[in-house]
């Protein structure tokens, strides 16, 4: 029962960050799209590509977290001042580690993932020529 | 063909040791605190305005004059960062230099916070856009870096400061010093 008990008193201090929230208002262009289409499109592209880091399972451009917000401010100035989407995400890579891009790289780490789908259908066109391919 | 036997069971137990992985994964979910890839750099180049009247602001010229600091990031609602108070009083009372970053906070909230719950602060800055936080790769409040007299980051504690924390940063702080 203690244990029990203990593990809740955790989880809801676990929750309490969440769950708090400031009173500030929203960073300018947390919400306010920017001037130029074509620049907001960017953005936009790159914003739904970038983790939230307060609630892990949403891009910045999915959620209301003010971190969030704050995110997509920086992500707006940035475009707007002329820097290249790729050159942000590398920015926030550098700070947080790959974790916070969604977007998949190939790189000493990732280059199963790309490559045993591949053979894994080159093994089964293998298992169907030898069971299928030698028939008359 | 008996060779080939034990080979038709490869691909169920192939399959039992994905629903065994996915069965894992959702009994015990992925760790969710985000390490910053800042330790070992230097603090990144920032400046903020003084969060409350009787403390400066910080920047990041305040990190390279020699002494090992505690880099506080927290906020006044932030409950985790009630509860690390008296933990950071006693990290003062044994020597450390902590410097504060308030974020997303009003003056108002921050005095009150601080009458409430005490001041360990040497300097307190003000940050309204999370600044610092996507600077140094901290994902939530409270975090506390350990920053060298060099001003290079070299320990992130994540999450509130608890008893047994305090001799940890303590340790880190002497490290960072030698």
């Amino acid at each position: 029962m203690r244990h029990v008990l203990l593990a809740l008193m955790l989880a809801f201090s676990l929750q309490a960050p969440a769950l708090a929230q400031d009173s500030l208002p929203p960073a300018p262009y947390a919400y306010r799209q920017l001037d130029d289409p074509e620049q907001e499109a960017q953005a936009q592209a790159l914003m739904e590509t970038l983790r939230c880091l307060k609630c892990q399972s949403q891009s910045i451009a999915d959620s209301d977290a003010p971190m969030a917000g704050d995110m997509r401010h920086q992500v707006r100035i940035r475009i707007a001042a002329g820097e290249a989407p790729e050159s942000i995400r590398a920015w926030l890579v550098e700070r947080y580690g790959d974790y916070v891009s969604y977007k998949p790289r190939l790189d000493g780490a990732t280059w199963p993932l790309f490559v045993v789908p591949l053979l894994l259908v080159l093994l089964g066109a293998v298992v169907l020529l030898r069971r299928f391919g030698r028939r008359p | 063909m008996s060779g080939l036997r034990w080979t038709i069971w490869l691909p169920l137990a192939v399959f039992a040791a994905f629903l065994a992985l996915v069965g894992l994964q959702l009994y015990r979910p992925a760790e969710r605190e985000v390490q910053s890839a800042m330790i070992g750099k230097p603090v990144p180049q920032f400046a903020l305005p003084a969060a409350s009247p009787d403390r400066p602001g910080v920047s990041t010229a305040d990190f390279r004059d020699g002494k090992p600091k505690l880099l506080n990031i927290w906020a006044s609602w932030c409950i985790p960062c009630a509860a690390e108070a008296p933990q950071l009083a006693e990290l003062q009372v044994q020597g450390a230099q902590i410097v504060g970053v308030a974020i997303r906070d009003k003056p108002e909230d921050v005095a009150a916070f601080l009458a409430q719950y005490g001041n360990p602060y040497a300097r307190i800055g003000a940050d309204n856009l999370s600044s610092i936080q996507l600077e140094i790769g901290s994902s939530g409040v409270p975090e506390t870096f350990v920053v060298d007299g060099q001003g290079i980051i070299r320990y992130q504690h994540i999450g509130d400061v608890r008893k047994r924390d305090v001799a940890i940063l303590l340790d880190k702080l002497k490290e960072a010093g030698e």
